[in-house]
């Protein structure tokens, strides 16, 4: 039998200390993190497809229902493939405590915690992963649909990524959060989740113009997060970066990002409790 | 390297109930010990421990790790120790190697390093050919010895490891011990340890720490607890029980005299040379002892001698003693 200490490395504890920094604590949490997803290609495969599908069947519906009207802004398209990206980051980073639940029961997530890596890049880490999916997703959806009226503004679409990063990882931390808090109880997660996923996303404006809707539903959507960030996605998609659409989408996410940050390390303190 | 004063942890279950599953703790660990911490299910080892790496905030009390506060600089108290919880600390989707190299990854190892002292690791303990396998797919020890392994990896100065061996078969025990054993030897590592195998506590410890109902109730050598609080235990055999009995209650040191048939079991401080002692004066007495065993104190004893209860939970009490000699 060979042993570690009989090995001509012997005593030569690990020397090449590398300085700790949020940037390579994320990379770190996050490469870990996809690593599962990238030996289940199948798995990658499905997820590209799904929002195509989604597309296809959504968006003749839409085209049929307000195609004639001009709630929508120009095109139909143009107003929905933003909204499917959105919508993509919108479930996966809302999902992603429900990948820590396991974690959390057999105790990987503990040794996470004792480890040195910042409270800020679990989260961080977690929820940028599921972004990973997103861009490649983007990829597909703007090389399928820009051939129908569609127009792909590059530098928008780039920066419109980069805002559902910033909102992501505030969801993604929240999401975080909510396992944390139910860990004992962990069925809890996905009826909380959905509870709120879904009247989020409908009182933004997201899949359905709210200018159709009731007056009250405009107001209450006045206070969602996601109304602002879903405007300033459509803004940025169509090329409009510089407007005060996308500042207060910018403020929106950063406001999330920071909310979920804060409630995602405060949960983190508590959990091993 | 530790330091406690009053440590102590209450967990409010509700709001008529609380656990005080730590109470008033005062535990001191020199660099370089090898200290195990022994103790019935419940008694507060697993909560202590959880405070001493950071991961609970302690109630009351204080806490200095590797010569920081576990509250108020946890994250200096977390770069120089490492943990091996009672869980399992490899993410079940993941490969065994890719956890073991990130987890070097974590500590600061650059991938090369980190990949190399995988490859050791593995190697060291016969794992190498798990390297690709998911963890999911590994059985209880192998899984287990994965975890240690990874506690390992970054040669933590300071090291904890909650029921390291639980679950591993006796020969994965040895292995797993003589790997921990080296390592501490070769980077000076100081080893906290919770057990209930009382063997491995006694050979592997230089000090037990034994907790009951969250409080230290002894803390010294094994050598010391035994011979202090249990002392070695006689056992013979002879047709005269009762006159027997008589005879072992006047060796130096005796107690807990029992007797029961033909055998007389008793307590003395030096069984070795108390044993001799007592075939001679059977011989002088007229009442031969026709069997003789000394039987050196386990931890198990001590712990009897401490609480009154056993720690071997599915074991009753040496139902062969009989009634207390006069
Ligand atoms: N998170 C928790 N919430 C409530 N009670 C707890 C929690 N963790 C431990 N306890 C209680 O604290 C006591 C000590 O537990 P523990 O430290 O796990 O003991 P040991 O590791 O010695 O078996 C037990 O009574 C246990 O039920
Ligand atoms: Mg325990």
């Amino acid at each position: 039998m060979t042993s570690l200490l009989d090995s001509p490395t012997r005593s030569t504890p690990p020397t090449t200390i590398q300085r700790r920094s949020l940037l390579r604590d994320t990379l770190i949490v996050a490469a870990r993190e996809l690593r599962p997803v990238r030996r289940d290609p199948f798995s990658v495969m499905f997820g590209m497809v799904q929002p195509l599908v989604f597309l296809a069947l959504f968006g003749p519906l839409l085209v049929g229902a307000l195609g004639d009207s001009d709630v929508l802004g120009g095109s139909v398209w143009q107003w929905f493939v933003p909204a499917i990206l959105v919508q993509v980051a919108l479930f996966g980073t809302s999902t992603v405590g429900a990948n820590l639940l396991f974690e959390l029961q057999t105790g990987a997530h503990e040794r996470m915690l004792v480890t040195p890596l910042s409270r800020p890049s679990l989260l961080v880490g977690r929820s940028l992963k599921e972004m990973v999916p997103l861009a490649l997703q983007a990829v597909v959806i703007l090389a399928v649909m820009t051939p129908f009226s569609f127009d792909l503004h590059l530098t928008g679409a780039l920066a419109g990524l980069a805002l559902l990063a910033v909102f992501g990882v505030g969801l993604g931390s929240l999401s975080y959060a909510l396992a944390l808090a139910v860990r004992k109880q962990d069925w809890m997660f996905w009826v909380v989740q959905q509870t709120l996923i879904f009247p989020l996303m409908l009182l933004s404006g997201l899949l359905l113009p709210l200018e159709s809707g009731p007056g009250w539903m405009q107001v209450v959507a006045k206070f969602n997060p996601l109304t602002y960030l879903v405007d300033a996605e459509r803004s940025l998609f169509a090329g409009d970066i510089v407007s005060t659409t996308v500042l207060w989408g910018v403020l929106a996410g950063l406001i999330t990002a920071a909310l979920g940050l804060v409630v995602g390390i405060r949960g983190m303190s508590r959990s091993a409790d | 390297m530790i330091s406690t004063r009053a440590l102590s942890k209450d967990f409010v279950v509700s709001r008529s109930h609380t656990v005080h599953a730590v109470r008033g703790i005062d535990l001191d660990v020199e660099p370089g010990e090898l200290v195990a911490v022994l103790g019935p299910n419940g008694a507060g080892k697993t909560t202590t421990m959880r405070m001493l790496t950071t991961l609970i905030a302690p109630t009351a009390g204080t806490a200095q790790v590797a010569g920081f506060d576990v509250t108020a600089q946890p994250a200096e108290v977390r770069r120089r120790i490492g943990y091996v919880g009672q869980g399992n600390a490899a993410g079940h989707s993941q490969l065994a190697g890719d956890e073991l190299t990130s987890q070097g990854v974590i500590y600061g190892l650059d991938r090369r390093a980190a990949k190399r002292r995988t490859d050791e690791l593995l190697d060291g303990l016969d794992l190498t050919s798990l390297a690709r396998r998911k963890v999911s797919e590994l059985s209880g020890g192998q899984r287990r010895r994965l975890d240690v392994t990874m506690g390992l990896v970054h040669v933590p100065t300071l090291l904890f490891l909650d029921e390291p061996s639980t679950g591993l078969d006796p020969q994965n025990r040895a292995n797993l011990w003589e790997h921990i054993l080296r390592m501490r030897a070769a980077y000076d590592m100081t080893v906290v340890l919770t057990t209930h195998y009382l063997d491995e506590a006694d050979s592997m410890a230089e000090r037990v720490v034994v907790v009951d109902h969250g409080e230290v109730i002894a803390d010294d050598t094994p050598e010391a607890l035994k011979s202090r609080l249990a002392g070695d235990r006689l056992v013979v055999h002879g047709t005269d029980s009762r006159r027997l009995a008589e005879l072992a209650q006047r060796l130096p040191g005796a107690r807990e005299v029992r007797y029961a048939d033909t055998r007389v079991e008793a307590r003395v401080d030096d069984g070795p040379s108390a044993l001799p002692e007592l075939i001679r004066a059977g011989v002088d007495a007229g009442v031969p002892i026709t069997s003789a065993q000394v039987h050196r104190p386990t931890l198990d004893d001590v712990f009897l001698a401490l609480t009154g209860r056993s720690l071997r939970e599915n074991e009753s009490t040496d139902s062969t003693a009989g009634k207390e000699a006069a």
